[in-house]
This record gives structure tokens, sequence and C-alpha cells, in this order.
């Protein structure tokens, strides 16, 4: 039986986030059609990009203005959407966004939910992601009608396939939200751009930074990189860096394709945050730092002196 | 206001995990109070102390050890703990179900906090379905909490430095985030008086929890250990800077 899978495009201030193509490659499967759930009104815009990626349908999925950004109004319209285009799956980011939304339409479906998924297996309906702080990794099987799949950005390499998506419009009519409003959308100031769960490279800083300033040098050559900057829970303790830097187990969990530690020793806990990351590059002082010896790439230098000698030679090259 | 804290007893971070059967874990470690429940107990401390009259109920499904977990919680302030026991594990669907049977049937809540997460499942999702049981708002990683005559007003943290700022009827459920508040230890009195705060235990079956339509279950549990092979770049401060551009540039590709 052919499955109607529906995927939950997120999209940043218009743009569609490159880590939505790894998730739309990974939700094609065996006997799927894929439907792309746009809500952001740019589904004409997205056509071609989706059609190339395997989308047979676009379901733009049209709000009032007034609740855009309320995820309990985008929670009920996509599970609107599941009704009317009898979905048996839906898939979307594990992203701050995607942890804001996602357990909402669960709820309201009473389905099954498995976040950070790095592997779905649609046929047996299980999900792969990890448990315990990232020291092992977890098969869930999930039963009961639609299950919803948090996908892990960078978890899939996006693979083009060829379909021509039609865009089908769909007013989720009479939605409110009488307990939930969004009142304010604001930004904290000091913190890279980009976001840490979806960056292809991350810089971290952690105790060897020895302050905040020094932090600066990490953002310069991390806007060079076109890369996040992360840090471990020392920095952030020590107040020089927000919170929502923090990578570990109290912090994001993140799988760059690179991760260069910088003053890390790589507690068990700081792993739990990054051992996912495709390769990991450590500049450390001290050589029999744990990180040193569980990493790809490992430089005994000041992390404080390497760091700017990087940024140089990109804004030359 | 009765205000009841979900917390969780889970694996110490520092704990090393063993897999048997393919499926579980040798629970022969250290359990605590989940780091995150921290939070959110210190914050419900904080608003009742600015009700006077409330009350602060540390709720927790487990087994008969996560007793240790309310004492944690009674010593960071809760005044009393409701240990709902159980043999199993259970999906985040049934805790949600068991944790709003178990509270309702102590009292009215006024207010819900959890953690945002537990550490162990990292499922990120029954506060959200305990607030659909309800029919509460939800707001998770919460970094400020108001508490006004009629509302509740939460910022909760996203990546890249935006913070949203909610409103919420109440009552409401709020999952606590690492930058709400910083819990403080409990000092030696503390904890002994914990050791006299009333624990109410309750047996899951009389709970009469009904069947739920979906499942989530475990079938297999593997050990994560991906060890590198780690490779040293040596030379002077521009040798390495140089060496790991190259790396970027040919080996992963992303300059
Ligand atoms: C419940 C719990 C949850 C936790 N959650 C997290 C979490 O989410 N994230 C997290 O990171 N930690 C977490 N921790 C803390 C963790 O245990 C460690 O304390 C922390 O990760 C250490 O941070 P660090 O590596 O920056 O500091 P340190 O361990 O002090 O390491 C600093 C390193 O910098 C090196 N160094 C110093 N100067 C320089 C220099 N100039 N150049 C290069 N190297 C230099 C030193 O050799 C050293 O290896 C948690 C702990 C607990 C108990």
């Amino acid at each position: 039986m052919i499955k109607h899978i529906g995927v939950i495009i997120e999209q940043d201030n218009g743009i569609m986030k490159a880590a939505n193509l790894g998730m739309i490659t990974m939700a094609r499967q065996k006997h799927t059609i894929l439907f792309a759930l746009v809500m952001d009104g740019s589904a004409g815009a997205l056509k071609e990009k989706l059609s190339s990626f395997g989308i047979s349908t676009i379901i733009e999925i049209r709000l009032a203005e007034d609740f855009q950004d309320n995820p309990d109004v985008r929670a009920k319209a996509v599970a609107k959407a599941v009704e009317k285009f009898e979905l048996s799956a839906l898939f979307g980011l594990s992203t701050a966004m995607g942890k804001d939304l996602l357990p909402r339409i669960a709820a309201i479906l009473d389905g099954s939910l498995v976040m950070d998924c790095f592997d779905v297996d649609l046929e047996n309906n299980i999900a792969g992601t990890s448990r315990y702080s990232g020291k092992t990794l977890a098969k869930i099987k999930v039963r009961g009608p639609v299950p919803v799949f948090g996908i892990r950005p960078n978890a899939r390499e996006p693979v083009q396939e060829q379909k021509s998506a039609g865009i089908i419009q769909f007013e989720a009519v009479s939605l409110d939200s009488k307990l939930l409003r969004v009142v304010k959308r604001g930004e904290t100031g000091k913190d890279s751009k980009i976001s840490l769960t979806e960056a292809e490279i991350i810089i971290s800083g952690g105790r060897g930074m020895k302050n905040g300033e020094n932090f600066n040098l990490l953002f310069e050559c991390a806007q060079k990189l076109n890369a996040a900057v992360g840090s471990s829970r020392v920095a952030v303790d020590s107040g020089w860096v927000p919170y929502a830097m923090q990578v570990g187990q109290t912090g994001e969990k993140v799988s760059p394709k690179v991760y260069i530690a910088c003053g890390i020793s790589g507690s068990i806990q700081h792993f739990a945050g990054m051992k996912t990351s495709g390769m990991v590059i450590a500049i450390n002082l001290d050589e029999t730092a744990a990180i040193m010896s569980n990493c790809d790439y490992y430089a005994k230098a000041d992390a404080l002196k390497i760091i700017p000698e990087i940024t140089k030679l990109l804004e030359t090259s | 206001m009765q205000i009841y804290v979900c917390v969780k007893h889970v694996p110490d971070s520092a704990a090393y995990i063993r897999i048997i059967d393919n499926r579980h874990i040798d629970e022969n470690i250290t359990f605590l109070l989940n780091p995150y429940d921290e939070h959110a107990l210190t914050e419900a401390v904080r608003v009742r102390d600015m009700h006077p009259g409330s009350e602060v109920i540390a709720v927790c499904l487990g087994k008969e050890d996560a007793e240790k977990t309310i004492r944690s919680a009674m010593a960071m302030g809760a005044d009393r703990g409701i240990l709902i026991l159980t043999e199993t594990g259970h999906d985040s669907i049934e805790t949600a179900l068991i944790l709003k049977t178990a509270i309702e049937e102590d009292g009215v809540p006024g207010l819900i906090f959890t953690g945002k997460e537990s550490i162990d499942d990292q499922g990120m999702q029954t506060l959200f379905r305990l607030g659909a049981l309800f029919d509460f708002p939800v707001v998770t990683n919460v970094a400020r909490l108001e508490i006004l005559a009629e509302k509740a007003l939460a910022d909760a943290e996203f990546s890249g430095g935006v913070v949203k700022t909610y409103e919420m009827s109440l009552p409401c459920v709020i999952g606590a985030g690492k930058g709400l508040n910083t819990p403080k230890y409990p000092t030696v009195r503390d904890v002994m008086r914990s050791r006299k705060s009333p624990v109410k235990t309750l047996l899951l079956p009389d709970l009469k929890i009904p069947p739920a339509q979906a499942r989530m279950e475990v079938v297999e549990l593997i050990p994560h250990l991906q060890k590198r092979q780690p490779v040293e770049i040596s030379g002077t401060d521009s040798d390495i800077a140089q060496k790991i551009v190259q790396i970027l540039k040919d080996e992963a590709k992303v300059i």
C-alpha cells in the first residue's frame, strides 16, 4: 500500500532551511508519496526545489496573519491537514522550532513521536535515535495512528530525485488559540546568528578561552567559515556566553559536519552533545585531555593563537 | 495555589551505561533528580513564596528507588511528594496519562512544572501531552517566567539567539530550561527536613489508567562508542592553522 507522508518544511524569515532537503531524502522510501507542508506562504517559490528532491504535492497551509508564529495554531493546522490528506506519518526537523511544534502535533493526534531521529524505517515503523545522553543508540518501534518523527538536522545527505510537484491550497479555517499567544519575538544580542543545530561547522570554546572577550576570536573566525559558535558549560556558567550556546548533555545536541573544540577537555557530558559530529578537531594545550584521544584531528596548541591564524588565512584566501 | 512539579529519577549523567539483553540498561548505577527538573523546582518554589498559601508538590512516576529523587525535590523546597510506584518503564504517552491522573486525584493544579526534557529518554514531549490532557497551554525551554493575576508570561529560548515571549492562560504547563534560574545546593538542614516531609505512595493499578491508542517501545539499545582514531596536527601555530584550513577544504569539503 502506498503511504502518504507529510514533511513539514521549516523556514526562517522566508528562507527554506537547508536541513529540510536531508529530511525529505530520508522520508523518500519504498511505497511512499511525499507531501510537503508549507506554512509561510512561499509554496510557489519553493516548488522547483521541492520538486527536485522528490516532493509530489505541496500543501500550502494558509494561516491568519495573527497566528503565523503561534505553535499551537500551526500544530492544529497540521493535524487538520493530516486528516484531510490522509497522511500516515509526519516528518519535521528536530530543531528548536521543531521541539516547540512537533510535540504539540503529536499531543493533538494522540500518536507516537520520536525526536532527534537519525534514521526512520517506515516499512517497520522503527526510528533510530539516541538515549542516555547519547551514550546509546535506540531503535524505537512506534504503534498507533500517524507517528511523528523529528529528524536531526544533517542526519542524511540530501539526494535529488526529480518530480513535478503540484500545489494545493489548504485553508485551515476557524483555528484559534485561546490558551497561548505570542506577544514578542526578540534576539538576545551576543550570540552566533547561525543556529547551532543546523550549522555545518561549529567552533566551540571552553574554559581554555579564559574569558568572554576571547570568544570574539571564535565569532570572527566563525563569520569567515559560515560557522556557528558553541561552548562548554564552563563558559556558560562563567557568564562568558549565553546558555543558548551550550553544547552537551544539558545543552544543544549537535551533529555538524565539522566540530572544532577549542580549550575544551571533552567531558562525558560535553561529548553527549557533539559525539555525532562528522569530524572533530581538537585544539588543546594538554595532550592528555580526554578530547585529544577521541577526535579525528588534534593539535597540542594554544587555541587563542591558532584561531586568529585561521581567521587570517581565510581573509587572504 | 497548588503547584505540581513532575520530577524524574534518571541515571547520573556521568554513569557508565551498560546494556543488558539488547533492550534495557543495567540499573545498578546511581540515579538522581533529572537536571532540568532542578530548574523546574527552583522556579516552583520561587512562585510559591510569592503567592502565600501555595504549596509545591513533587510528583514522580518511578520504581521504589525513585523516592530518593522525591526527597531531593523536597530538599530543594517542595512541601510534599507523590510517588506513583511502577515496576517497568513507560513511554511518554502513558507517563502523561499517569501523571495527569495522579495530579487530579491529589488536588487542583494552578501550575504544572516539568524539565524541558529528561536526560535518559530525551523524549521532549511528556509536558505537551500533559498539557493536552488537561487542556492547559504549554511552553518549553522557558528562560523567564512571570505569573500575573490571570495569565503567565514565559520567555522561551530558541537557537540563533531568538527569544519568544508567550502569554498563557492559567493554569499552564512550564518546561524549565537551564536559563530559567540557578538552582541552589540544599543545605544539610534542608536535607534533614526533607527526610520528614510526607511522601504519598500510589500504586499504579489503583489509578486504573486506560490503554493508550499509540505506543512507543524500545526494541533495541546499542552502545554508542564511536571511537575515533586521532591524527596529530603539529608544527608552528601558523603550520597548524594552515593544516586545519586544508583539512576543512580538502577532506571535510565544508569551505
Ligand atoms: C549534570 C551535568 C550536566 C552537564 N552538562 C554539560 C553540558 O551540557 N555541556 C558541557 O560542556 N558540560 C556539561 N557539564 C560539565 C562537564 O562535566 C565539564 O565540567 C565541562 O564540560 C568542562 O568544560 P571545559 O571542557 O570547557 O573545561 P575544562 O574541563 O576545565 O577544560 C578546559 C580545557 O582547556 C584546555 N586549555 C586551557 N587553556 C587553553 C588554551 N589557551 N588553548 C587550548 N586549550 C586550553 C585545558 O587543557 C583543558 O583541557 C555537565 C555536568 C553535569 C554534572
